[in-house]
C-alpha cells in the first residue's frame, strides 16, 4: 500500500487502549497494532527485533535509546510508538551498507570508542546527528558567536554528546572517532 | 504505566473541547515530561490527546514587530531561528543550556511551559507530596530533608519546590505572553506572571490554564536592544537542571532586566530589582530575593544567585 506524506497522520483506534499504524523503520515499512502504552523504544525492539537500539534508564537520561525520527535525534524512551504514524525511523541497523560499515561505525572500531558496547549504537547515532547539526549552523550551549558559522572543536562535539553517557567512560576515544568523521568530511 | 486511549486532533480548539469533554484527558507534544511522569505513575491519564498535528509549528512575525512562536516549536528550532539569535538571543541561551540534543529535537514551547517539578519526593511515589497528592503533606518540609536543589523564594509552607525550565526564564525577562485557546473556543492572552501561579495552600494548581485549555502560542514583543546573556549554574556542565540560572538584557548604559531560575516556583522577577540593576548584583539581589526562606541545606543560593549575577556584569 502506497501513503504519501501528505495523508493526515491519524493512527486507527483498534479498542480503547490500541491503535494500528504505520511507520518506516531502517527503508521498510511496517504496520503494527500495538497497545498505546508502547514506546518507540520498545516497538523496535520487542515487535520489530531491532534490538541494536538499547534501553538504559527508560527516562531520557543516558541517550542509550538514541534513534533519528525523519533526520532528527530523539530518545525513543520519550516517545510514543504510536505517535509515530508516517515517521521515517532510521536506528544502527540501518547505518551499514552492504559491506562496509558507516564511517562513524567505521571510526568507532578504529578508535576503540567503547568497552562494554551498551551505549556504543546510541552514541554512534548520536554522533552522526552532531555533524549534521553543527553543519546545518545549530547552535550550542558552548557556541561563542550566535551570528557566526560554528567551528567543529572538542567543545563543540563534547557539549553536543552530553546527552549519551557511557558508564565505561569512553569518552575520549569517543571524542577521537567523532573528530576522524569530522576532519574526513571537511 | 495504566492504559489510556489516543486520539490525534488537527485543530486546536478542537483539542481544547476534547480536553475538556473527555474524563481525565491530558494533552501530548513531545512527551519528554508527560512519558516519564506517566511512566512514575505520577500523571496518570485515561486519554492523550495528540497535538502534534495542529500546525503550531511556526515561528511568525507579528503586527507589533514581534514573533509569535507557536507552541508546538521545538526547543532545537527555536534555538537555532535566526531571528531569535539575532534578536532574542537570552532565549537561544537559555534554550540550549537545557537538557540534551535529543530531547531538544522533541521538547516543544507548550511543554516546556508545561514541564513539572524536579523535587525528588515529587518523584519519589513512597513519599508525601502536596503537588503529587493534595493534602499528603511536603516530605521536603520534613526535618532533615533534603533540600539543596530546591526553592527559596516564593515558596509556601505546603511546597517549596522549583520550576525548572530554563525556557521560561529568558522568557520572562522578555515580557513574553503566552496565547491560549479555551475549550469553548475563546483565545487568551497571559504574561507569564499570570500564568505561572505560586504554591501557596495549593501547589498542584501550577497554572492558570482552564480545564481543557490549550497554550498555541508564545508572543514576544519587539526586540529589547542591549548585552542578551543567560548563566546556568548546575553540578555538571551539561545536561542537568539549574541549581540557580541568571537571564540578563543590559543596555549599555547599564540599565535593564534580570530574571532568576531555579530558586521559585516561576521564573523570578521584580520591577524594583531591575531598576537597582546600574547598582550592581548586590542591590538587585536585595530587592530580588527580599523575603527569602531558604532551608539551611539551600541558603548557598542567595550568594550563588548574586555571584552568578555578578559574574554576568563582570563579563563583556
Ligand atoms: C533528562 C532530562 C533533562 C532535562 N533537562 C532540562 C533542563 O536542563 N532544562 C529545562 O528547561 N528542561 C529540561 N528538561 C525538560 C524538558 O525541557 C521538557 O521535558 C520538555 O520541554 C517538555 O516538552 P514536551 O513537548 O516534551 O512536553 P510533554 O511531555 O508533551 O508535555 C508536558 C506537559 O505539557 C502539557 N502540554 C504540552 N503541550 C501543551 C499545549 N500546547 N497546551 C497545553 N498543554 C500542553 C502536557 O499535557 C503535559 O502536561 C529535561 C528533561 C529530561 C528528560
Ligand atoms: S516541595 Fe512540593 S513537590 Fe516537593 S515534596 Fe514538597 S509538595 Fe511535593
Ligand atoms: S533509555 Fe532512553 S535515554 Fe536512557
Ligand atoms: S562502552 Fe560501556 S557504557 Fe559505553
Amino acid at each position: 500500500m502506497n501513503s504519501s506524506n501528505n495523508v493526515e497522520r491519524h493512527p486507527k483506534t483498534v479498542n480503547p487502549d490500541s491503535s494500528t499504524f504505520s511507520l518506516t523503520v531502517n527503508r521498510e515499512r511496517h504496520t503494527l497494532t500495538l497497545d498505546n502504552r508502547t514506546t518507540l523504544l520498545d516497538a523496535l525492539r520487542e515487535q520489530l527485533k531491532l534490538t541494536g537500539t538499547k534501553k538504559g534508564c527508560d527516562h531520557g537520561q543516558c541517550g542509550a535509546c538514541t534513534v533519528s525520527v525523519n533526520g532528527e535525534r530523539i530518545n525513543a524512551c520519550l516517545s510514543l510508538a504510536v505517535m509515530h504514524e508516517g515517521d521515517d525511523i532510521s536506528t544502527i541497523e540501518g547505518a551499514a551498507e552492504v559491506g562496509h560499515l558507516d564511517p562513524m561505525q567505521q571510526a568507532f572500531v578504529d578508535h576503540d570508542a567503547f568497552q562494554c558496547g551498551y551505549c556504543t549504537p546510541g552514541q554512534i547515532c548520536s554522533a552522526k546527528a552532531v555533524l549534521e547539526e553543527i553543519q546545518a549552523g545549530l547552535p550550542s550551549h558552548v557556541t561563542k558567536d550566535l551570528n557566526a558559522p560554528i567551528e567543529i572543536s572538542d567543545a563543540e562535539i563534547r557539549e553536543r554528546m552530553s546527552g549519551n553517557l557511557c558508564r565505561c567512560g569512553a569518552y575520549a576515544n569517543i571524542l577521537k572517532a567523532i573528530n576522524q568523521v569530522a576532519e574526513v568530511r571537511s | 504505566m495504566k492504559a489510556f486511549s489516543y486520539e490525534r486532533v488537527s485543530d486546536p480548539a478542537q483539542a481544547a473541547a476534547r480536553a475538556a469533554e473527555v474524563p481525565v484527558a491530558k494533552f501530548i507534544a513531545g512527551g519528554t515530561n508527560l512519558l516519564d511522569l506517566m511512566k512514575h505513575e505520577i500523571e496518570i491519564p485515561k486519554h492523550l490527546i495528540d497535538v502534534g498535528g495542529t500546525g503550531l509549528d511556526e515561528i511568525t512575525p507579528t503586527d507589533e514587530g514581534g514573533l509569535r512562536i507557536g507552541a508546538l516549536v521545538s526547543n532545537a528550532a527555536l534555538s537555532a531561528d535566526t531571528r531569535v539569535r539575532k534578536d532574542y538571543a537570552v532565549l537561544s541561551r537559555a534554550l540550549v543550556s537545557g537538557a540534551s540534543g535529543q530531547l531538544r529535537n522533541k521538547a516543544t514551547t507548550g511543554g516546556n511551559l508545561l514541564q513539572r517539578t524536579r523535587c525528588g519526593y515529587f518523584y519519589d511515589t513512597g513519599m508525601p507530596c502536596n503537588k503529587r497528592s493534595p493534602g499528603a503533606g511536603c516530605a521536603a518540609l520534613s526535618k532533615g530533608a533534603a533540600t539543596r536543589q530546591l526553592g527559596i523564594i516564593g515558596t509556601s509552607d505546603a511546597c517549596i519546590a522549583t520550576h525548572p525550565s530554563d525556557m521560561a526564564v529568558a522568557l520572562c525577562v522578555l515580557d513574553a505572553e503566552v496565547e491560549t485557546v479555551t475549550s469553548t473556543g475563546e483565545i487568551r492572552r497571559l504574561t507569564l506572571d499570570e500564568f505561572y501561579q505560586l504554591p501557596g495552600d495549593t501547589p498542584e494548581v501550577e497554572t492558570a490554564l482552564q480545564a481543557g485549555e490549550m497554550i498555541t502560542a508564545v508572543l514576544l514583543p519587539p526586540p529589547v536592544e542591549g548585552r542578551h546573556a543567560y548563566y546556568k549554574v548546575r553540578d555538571r556542565a551539561s545536561y542537568a537542571f539549574a541549581l540557580v540560572s541568571v537571564a540578563l538584557i543590559q543596555a549599555p548604559d547599564g540599565t535593564g532586566r534580570v530574571a532568576l531560575g531555579g530558586v521559585a516556583p516561576k521564573p523570578w522577577r521584580r520591577d524594583d530589582a531591575d531598576a537597582a540593576l546600574p547598582q550592581g548584583a548586590s542591590a538587585v539581589m536585595a530587592r530580588l530575593l527580599d523575603g527569602a526562606r531558604p532551608t539551611q541545606e539551600n541558603a548557598y543560593k542567595l550568594t550563588l544567585a548574586e555571584r552568578t549575577l555578578a559574574a554576568l556584569l563582570a563579563q563583556e
